[in-house]
This record gives C-alpha cells, structure tokens and sequence, in this order.
C-alpha cells in the first residue's frame, strides 16, 4: 500500500467566470523512503500540487489518500493535524519566525502537538544536531546565513517525526556549494525511510532523485523512475550544481 | 498548546514592538488610572463623610427636633410648649431605652475676647455634663463643669482648641502648645472662667498631617520657625472644624446669664435650641422612639410640635450619594477603558496584517484555527493586562498629584477592588477587542497567507 496515493485529483479555479485547471486528473502514488522530484516551470501547477500533497489544500475533484485513508475532504482541523504529525515542511523562504530564536522556531510545531517543554527541547537539540546548528540555538534567524536558516527550517520539519518531508525549491535562495550540503542532508533523509519530495523548477536539482515527475499544464507529462528503467543513482560526488 | 507558551509569544510580540505597544498601552493605562483614581476620590469622600458622621456623635445619635405644627392643630399653635427642660427630665426618668438625654441651650451671637483678640465662635451652648458623652467629646486639659457648676449657674466655660487658637495661640504658628485653663475671656462682656479644653479633633489625614509637620519641625531643630500659610478654607473638614470652635457652659448659667432677662417681648423664653437623644441600643431604636414620642405627647399635651431625626436617615442619603458618585465616575472610566480597548482592536489588526506569512506558516506546520485564535487573543489580553499593571502604577501617581494640587479632608484612598476590578475589566476589554483580529486570523487560508507578500 501506498504512504500517500493521489487518484484522479483535479483542482480548478474560478478566474473572471472564466474555468482554470490547475491541476487536471492526476494520479500518483509514492511510497515510503522514496526520494522525488516534482519539476515544472512556474505555471505548471507543481505548487498546487505541492499544497495538496502537503495537505494545505483539497482538491476540487479526485481523492487523496494518506496511509490508505481518504482524507481529501477532511475539515481543516484535521488537516491540521496531519500537517504537524505527518508532513514536514521545508519553504523556499525557509519562513522562521523573525521573533523567536532557533531552538523556539524548532519547538513550534511540537508546542502545536502539545508536548511539554521537556520532550520538546530534547527533541529540538537532537534535531538541530541532526543539521549540525548545535551551536547557534540562541540565535536569531536574522542572525543566521541562508544555508543555516535552510537547516533550521529542516530541523523545524523534522522534529515531529513525519513521514513525508516537503521541500518547495530547497536550494532557491542558497549557493551551489551550500545548496549540495541540503541536498546531501535530503538525501540522507530518503535513507532513513522518510519520503522525501522535492518541487523545483530546476531539472539539474531535480536530477538527484532517482524518481521525476514532471508536470505541464497541471497534466504529468513525463514520469521517470530511475530504478524501473535500471539507471544508478547517481553518485554524490557529482550532483550537479544548484543554482 | 500550552496557556503558558501563548503567553510568553505574546509578550515578545509585545515586547519586538515596544514603542507601537506602549503608545497602543496608553488608552488602557489612562482608563485604569481614572477608574482607580476615581473609586479613591470617591471612598475618600465616604471616609470622610464617615468620620464627619461619627464626629458629630455617631449612628445612635437622635436628634428631637422641633417641627411645624400640624394642620389639624393649628388651633393649639399659642399653646405649642415647644422643647423644654420639663421634656428632658420626663425622658431621662421615663424612657429606659434611652441611655443618654443631653439639653442644650445655644446662645445665639456671642462674640468671645481675650484681651484685643476675638474670635466668632462657632456655638456656645449650655449643656450638662451628658453632652460628653452625646457628642463625643474628650476633656484632655482640666476638667468638664459639675453639677455644682450647673447649681450655682458659675460663669466657667470648657472651650475647644479652636478657641484657644484664636484668643490665645496656635501652636501650629508658634510652635508650643498653651493650655489656657485657670484663664478668663469675655463672653459678650461677662467673664467667664476656663475650667477645661478638649483634646483637638481632626480627621486621620489632618492628625498625620501634624504629626509630620512636629516631625520636620523637630529636625530642623527651629521651633518657632516662619509662620506657614495655611492656605484658604477650615482646616480638616467642616465637622471637625465645628467641633473644635464649640465653647459648652452649664446649661444653668446660660439662663442665667443671657436668658433671663428676657428677650424682645420681655419674657425669658424657657425653650431649649436642642435636645439630643443616645438610644441604648440600635435594634430597638424603633421601640426606643415610639417610648420617647409617648412621654413627649404627655409633656406636650398631646401638640406634635417635635420630631425625630435619626442620623440613620443621613448615612442612607450619603449612601445614595456615593452610590450616584461612583456609577457616575465608573461609567466615565469605563468609557476610556473602552477607547483603550478600540487602540488595543486597531494595533491587533495591524499586527495581524503584518504576520500574515507568519501564521500562514504556522498553519502549514500544524497550528488549527483555534491555536491562532487563541494565540491572538492572549496576545490582546497580554496588551490590555500590561496597561493594568501600568495603569495601576499610574494611579498611585494619579493620586498623589490629586491630593497633592487640592488637599481636602477627604483623602483619596485607592481600594483593592476598584484595582481587581479594573484588572478585570482591562482583561474582559482585551478579550473582546481581540475577537475580530482573532477571528480573522484564524480564518485566513493557509496557502493564501503563504503567498500573502
């Protein structure tokens, strides 16, 4: 069974009486401990697709399905919920809270799962370690690089344990060399068991994931699987530079 | 979510926009101030009222008083006995629940001299010995008249430090206190002879007042230093102020001296100004009254020319009053509670719009609704409660100038519940002015505060 299946899932908008299909019948099923990429130029409907995948949206038609559970109608209090228990969420403008330090960035979505403050420091150290920001936990974001922020938003996703990682442009607003480091620590992740997915339009970023989905139009139009088709993975040494 | 977290984010939300939140602050601290400064006038007014009360001889204190006659009587008008002393022996020996009846006999426009100095007494009143007790008054130097004094109709008075200020001298001005008794002043022109002074009356404020003044007086080492103006208007409130300028003779030697000889018509008028009743008890003051209006119909033949006042009736009219006072001064308050509460509506809404990424990222990472709702909320009462807190402070100050620019009698006193209270209220204020920005801060989509830029 499928961690997360997307069957015949359409959403459109209402533009000046006019119908937009932003995404249009797609059907998709990733499993646990994939590593993928959803590439696309802007337009293509890959964000729409990112916030039903992360469950800040529903779809219009279609259904989504979370460990074999229908929950593309819950109410947004359920929604809610598998958003801090079962996704983590990596933005591309990593989205700290300016006001709150790096160790409280990362205890936000555990004080949201209503854990005491014990668990949730433990947990944020052991998270940020994970990230090597061992060092920086009273720092401010402002205070800290972008491939730092980068981290902490990485640390702030994973610390409640979710199965599924989202990263929207992980490597946007990062240099090459720091851009590789994040792609390293994705990779990482992949390994652990977690299914990590990846939205860009960068098809040299989308390259690292054995798995590609390309979409246009809000249609897939090109699905590589690298495993199926019998290519290696490529080697880390030569990830290609994200810009 | 825990209460405490909430709390802690709204406070540095406050605290990231400190000059926004303390001008924002302001509307709830000035509404805070007025509320508990306005209650402090007010108890201040009802202290003082109180302890005029108590000064003028207390709850059981029942004045008889003369009244009109009336309109089925009219025809027994010329034979109305009016208050006599005939009154005052029938009670004392006929009514039992009356443990005190005090005759007073005023003696209208006296002017009091010792030497060159003169001075306007407030009354001078024969009285017996029970008037001590009716009135509350304490002999501290000397000694009340007797009944030998009262026999012998002897020209000796018993004066209060008012008196004495005014004819001998005021330790306020000189700095030593004269005990004037053995001395003889004039009474309008009678000498009469000093027997005994009461011990001076002043309201609490007045009394520390003093205290402080002997204080720096004492430090400075100058005794008779400068003399200080004091200022416009009576010193320490009217009814002390009164007490203080009383000069009591033997109720006999006002006869005596200024009755007895007749007034226009050439008859000695036998009626007193005052008869001043003490009941033995407040439960059977009804009994007590109906006892002592029995006796009087009998002494008076059965003309109603009296009536009885009880201070009861005046503590229930200051209580209305107060009562008036404080709706009055705490709806004003309320109102610029309110107006805080507009500014703490207004800033919330701005800070809402400015966070708009910030909770749409808090929702992407699990926060519900509610979170983001309470999370407002807290963060309004946070602002409403630090303006209390503030607002408390500042009512202390608010006093302290109050009492400070105009000093009465009645000094304000800030109470512990108009200060819960306006707590309370702040909170409630920041509560409801956090709804609406609450409200929409919990709706806002996440994908569309997301992408809010």
């Amino acid at each position: 069974m499928a961690l997360l299946e997307l069957r015949g899932v359409s959403k459109l908008y209402q533009l000046g009486g006019e119908e937009i299909r932003a995404l249009d019948d797609i059907s998709l099923e990733l499993n646990e401990g994939e590593f993928v990429s959803i590439i696309g130029p802007s337009g293509s409907g890959k964000t729409t697709l990112m916030h039903i995948l992360g469950f800040l949206d529903s779809p219009t038609r279609g259904s989504v399905s979370l460990e074999g559970m229908e929950i593309g109608k819950a109410s947004s209090r359920e929604l809610a919920r598998i958003r801090n228990r079962s996704i983590g969420f990596v933005f591309q403008s990593f989205n700290l809270l300016p006001k709150l330090n790096v160790v409280q960035n990362v205890e936000l979505p555990m004080i949201y799962a209503g854990l005491g403050s014990r668990v949730r420091r433990e947990r944020a150290l052991k998270a940020l370690e994970m990230v090597d920001l061992g060092n920086r936990l009273k720092n401010r974001p402002s205070q800290l690089s972008g491939g730092q922020q980068q981290r902490v938003a990485i640390a702030r996703a994973l610390v409640n344990n979710p199965r599924i990682i989202l990263a929207d442009e992980p490597t946007g607003n990062l240099d090459t060399h720091t851009g590789e480091l994040i792609l390293a620590l994705f990779r990482r992740l992949a390994a652990e068991g977690r299914t990590v997915i990846l939205v860009t339009h960068n098809p040299e970023i989308a390259a690292v994931t054995p798995r590609r989905i390309e979409i246009r139009n809000g249609k897939i139009v090109d699905h590589v699987d690298a495993r199926l088709a019998g290519l290696h993975r490529p080697n880390p040494e030569q990830v290609p530079s994200a810009t | 979510m825990n209460l405490f977290n909430v709390i802690l984010i709204g406070l540095k939300e406050v605290w990231a926009h400190k000059f926004r939140s303390i001008l924002t602050l302001f509307g709830v601290v000035l509404g805070v101030a007025s509320l508990v400064g306005m209650s402090a006038i007010i108890q201040g007014m009802e202290n003082g009222l109180r302890e005029s009360m108590i000064a003028m001889g207390g709850a059981d204190k029942v004045l008889l008083q003369a009244q009109a006659i009336p309109s089925y009587q009219d025809h027994l008008a010329d034979q109305a006995p009016g208050r006599t002393l005939v009154d005052v022996l029938a009670l004392k020996n006929g009514a039992p629940l009356l443990s005190v009846v005090s005759p007073e006999m005023g003696v209208p426009d006296v002017i009091a001299a010792k030497g060159d100095k003169r001075v306007d007494p407030e009354e001078v009143v024969g009285a017996w010995p029970e008037v001590l007790a009716m009135n509350l008054h304490t002999v501290e130097h000397g000694r009340f008249f007797n009944s030998l004094d009262e026999e012998k109709a002897n020209p000796v008075c018993v004066i209060g430090t008012g008196i004495r200020d005014a004819l001998f001298e005021d330790p306020d001005e000189t700095g030593r206190e004269i005990i004037p008794v053995g001395e003889t002043i004039q009474l309008n022109g009678q000498p009469f002879t000093i027997v005994g002074m009461f011990q001076h009356y002043s309201s609490e404020r007045d009394a520390k007042e003093r205290a402080l003044k002997k204080l720096v007086e004492i430090k400075a080492a100058n005794p008779n230093g400068p003399k200080r103006s004091k200022g416009w208007g009576r010193k320490g409130g009217w009814a002390f102020w009164r007490k203080n300028h009383t000069i009591y003779i033997p109720l006999n030697t006002s006869w005596v001296r200024f009755r007895i000889a007749g007034d226009a018509d050439g008859i000695p008028d036998p009626r007193l100004t005052d008869i001043d009743l003490k009941v033995r008890s407040m439960d059977q003051m009804e009994k007590a009254l109906q006892q002592a209006r029995n006796i009087l119909l009998v002494t008076h033949r059965g003309i109603e020319d009296f009536s009885f006042q009880t201070q009861e009736n005046q503590i229930e009219s200051i209580n209305r009053q107060i009562k008036n006072a404080r709706l009055s001064g705490g709806i004003i308050a309320g109102i610029s509670l309110l107006v805080g509460g507009i500014g703490i509506m207004n800033i919330m809404l701005a800070s809402i719009n400015e966070r708009i990424r910030e909770i749409g990222t808090c929702k992407a990472i699990g926060a519900t609704g509610l979170d983001i709702f309470i999370q407002i909320i807290v963060e309004s009462v946070v602002l409403a409660l630090l303006g209390a807190l503030a607002g408390l402070v500042a009512s202390q100050f608010l006093v302290d100038l109050l009492s400070y620019i105009s000093p009465t009698g009645n000094t304000p006193v800030i109470t512990w519940w108009a200060q819960a209270l306006a707590v309370v209220f702040s909170g409630g204020v920041g509560i409801v002015a956090g709804l609406i920005p609450a409200f929409k801060a919990a709706r806002l989509e996440p994908i569309q505060a997301l992408r809010y830029e």
